[in-house]
């Protein structure tokens, strides 16, 4: 199952490869064999358990993290993903669980931070056209670019982290956890601007805990259990299959819990026809 | 109606029909009420504080305004003056510099002891007591960047340090006069800009407004971006001109404009162009906003730390100089007391925040003249220093309770 090599894809050659990626941290490997496709305009969704790898994978990707062994292949090329600038330059980006935004500063400068375009004497004009742009390719609402991060809303720091991500123009982007503290309308909307995303063309590595949001938009969904591949599904596998994959057993806390929910219904049903 | 509202939709800024724009002279009235309601005060604290306390020194004893006065006064303010701008640079990143005080008496005393003493030239004598000065700044640097020491606690101990190296320094007489007629005591004491060269000085701000002004207008009208109206920037222009000729001329009554005045504003607008115009700048205020974000984005926190360090330190070292000319001596005394308060107040005061990623350069100039005239007003009603003191450290509480509230307001408003 953890054998994905003779996967075919529509899209042919994978953006980015993993095969036989390790991480030990001293005593503890974090990950062991894994091996990951992600190809040009595909969502691929990193699911499971807290402890499962997933986080550290991301790092890896992001060059905050090295592994220990095992190869990574970018657009065709071995690489080694030294530090978190080499995997910028190369087209990875990734938009952290905490988004990574200066509050004090405006849109505009968080979206150019650290790239802001003529250092001494910066041209706030076409930073503020660029802004504008990315912001409107993913069909963003914010009211203005000029005011700080601290006045917008979850939904809108994530889209300006998003578009923070695209100011590159990367092939690869990593969004570690983008629905995890967002409400139902502003998750609507990540996920929106993550199919957009995936429409430009992009290859797209999204965690998440929500199976819900994973359905929604992954086209493969990647589980990890206790740091090694445990299985690929697609959109349509059922949430007992994918459950099951996560926690490595058909009965699980989330079955056991189901199944004691479905009873007091039944019985419901039968009291009252 | 219609017309501009077909305008509009076509500016890219402007596409958002939820967002109330400001277009007449009531909506700008009414944005500036809700900024500082929502904590967002800007100069206002500064200003407001000095309309009261020069309108109550003014009652106590009218020679408070007159203009031989208020020349001491920006004699004054200029040396403590350059120390708060190096503050404005630590507390940008969110960090402190206590030591300012005992940098610049080190600083005045090297001066004093390599040029009096040692006959070394006097410009070679300043660029040694800045490079050593810089020196400080750079070790607060490694011991925070290497060690994770917090600033406050390293320039405590560098405080007591540097005060020590000073007083090595000056030896057992305790002090050096610096020679009446040399051309630093003169520039401390004595040198004014001639009449026509500070009428000349003070356009230059409104023609640069204007120009800089029209050019941010066709630029951005040219990116489809809002642009301000041209009336709005002529308007200003106007205004500023107007009000710094009234001031140059209310001065050049007396005895003008120090040039060591006119020094320390250069370095207020070579500062404020540095934190808001450059990368550099944009960094430091990403640094003190959100460290670790900053970090992510590429940016090299440690060299960051390192610049604000050794710019407050270099600040320090060069007011100490300046003051050293404006007393015409160095001495045990120089740097001790309330300078190391009073540089910090000053930043504060001028709407610098303590808790890093919000000021500006010009807060050190509001601020000093606040704290100056306070000291200069004092000092005229022949007040005890008890007093002095006392009132000193009031008016610093209250900038700080200022800065605290109007930060918790901004939070909760949504402001940063």
């Amino acid at each position: 199952m953890t054998d994905i090599s003779d996967e075919t894809f529509p899209s042919g050659e994978p953006v980015l490869s993993l095969r036989g990626v390790s991480k030990n941290f001293g005593a503890v490997s974090a990950l062991t064999d894994i091996d990951l496709d992600v190809h040009a305009g595909e969502v691929v969704a990193l699911v499971g358990d807290n402890g499962a790898g997933k986080s550290t994978l991301v790092k890896i990707l992001a060059g905050v993290h090295q592994p220990t062994s095992g190869t990574i292949t970018f657009s065709g090329e071995a690489v080694t993903l030294a530090n978190p600038s080499t995997a910028l330059n190369l087209g990875i980006a990734t938009v952290f669980q905490d988004l990574a935004l200066c509050e004090n500063l405006d849109v505009v400068a968080n979206i150019f931070l650290g790239r802001e375009l003529s250092p001494l004497k910066l041209d706030e004009t076409a930073m503020e056209v660029r802004a504008w742009t990315l912001l409107n390719e993913l069909a963003a609402r914010i009211p203005s670019v000029r005011i700080p991060i601290a006045s917008l809303s979850g939904g809108q720091r994530q889209t300006v982290a998003i578009a923070r991500s695209l100011l590159l123009e990367p092939k690869l982007i990593l969004l570690d956890e983008p629905t995890a503290a967002l409400g139902v309308a502003q998750t609507a909307e990540v996920l929106n601007l993550i199919e957009r995303v995936r429409d430009r063309g992009l290859g797209v590595v999204m965690i998440s805990h929500n199976m819900e949001d994973v359905r929604a938009v992954a086209d493969r969904i990647v589980v990890l259990r206790l740091g090694r591949n445990n299985g690929i599904f697609y959109p349509d596998a059922s949430n007992h299959e994918l459950v099951g994959a996560i926690t490595g057993a058909a009965d699980n806390s989330v079955s056991r819990r189901a199944r004691r929910l479905q009873v007091p219904v039944n019985s419901n049903q039968e009291g009252h026809p | 109606m219609t017309k501009d509202g077909k305008q509009a939709a076509m500016l890219l800024d402007r596409s958002d029909v939820r967002v109330k724009h400001e277009t007449g002279v009531s909506d700008a009235v009414r944005a500036f009420f809700d900024r500082v309601k929502s904590g967002d005060l800007g100069s206002l604290p500064v200003v407001a504080g000095l309309i009261i306390i020069w309108t109550v020194f003014a009652s106590l004893n009218p020679i408070f305004l007159s203009s031989n006065n208020l020349v001491n006064l920006l004699f004054d303010a200029s040396t403590v003056g350059v120390i708060s701008l190096g503050i404005v640079c630590v507390l940008m990143v969110g960090e402190i510099d206590l030591s300012v005080g005992s940098i610049s008496g080190f600083a005045s005393a090297l001066v004093g002891t390599l040029w009096v003493n040692q006959g070394w030239p006097i410009a070679l004598a300043i660029v040694a007591a800045v490079a050593v000065g810089g020196l400080f700044g750079c070790l607060y640097a490694v011991l925070f960047n290497r060690l994770g020491m917090p600033s406050f606690i390293s320039t405590l101990a560098g405080l007591l340090a540097v005060l020590g190296m000073q007083l090595y320094v000056l030896g057992a007489t305790g002090s050096i006069n610096l020679p009446y007629g040399s051309a630093i005591v003169d520039f401390g004491q004595l040198l004014v800009m001639p009449r026509p060269v500070s009428y000349t000085l003070a356009v230059i701000p409104g023609i640069v407004l204007l120009v800089s002004g029209l050019r941010t207008i066709t630029h951005r009208r040219a990116a489809q971006l809002s642009a301000p109206s041209v009336g709005g920037i002529v308007f200003r222009a106007v205004v500023m001109t107007t009000a710094l000729e009234l001031v140059v001329f209310y001065l050049n009554q007396g005895r003008g404009i120090p040039w060591m005045f006119g020094l320390f504003v250069g370095l207020v607008v070579a500062m404020s162009y540095a934190l808001t115009r450059t990368r550099w700048g944009r960094s430091m205020t990403a640094v003190g906003g959100n460290r670790e974000a900053a970090r992510r984005a590429g940016i090299n926190v440690r060299f960051i730390y390192m610049s604000a360090f050794v710019l407050c330190s270099m600040f320090a070292a060069f007011g100490g100089v300046l003051s050293a000319a404006r007393l015409a001596s160095a001495s045990q005394q120089a740097g001790t007391g309330d300078v190391n308060l009073n540089a910090i107040a000053a930043a504060v005061i001028g709407g610098t925040s303590l808790f890093g990623g919000r000021g500006s350069a010009y807060s050190a100039l509001l601020g000093i003249i606040v704290i100056q005239s306070i000291a200069n007003g004092l000092t005229l009603l022949d007040l005890s220093s008890s007093l002095r003191y006392m009132i000193t450290g009031a008016v610093l509480a209250i900038a700080v309770i200022v800065d605290s509230l109007a930060r918790r307001s901004r939070v909760s408003h949504g402001r940063a």
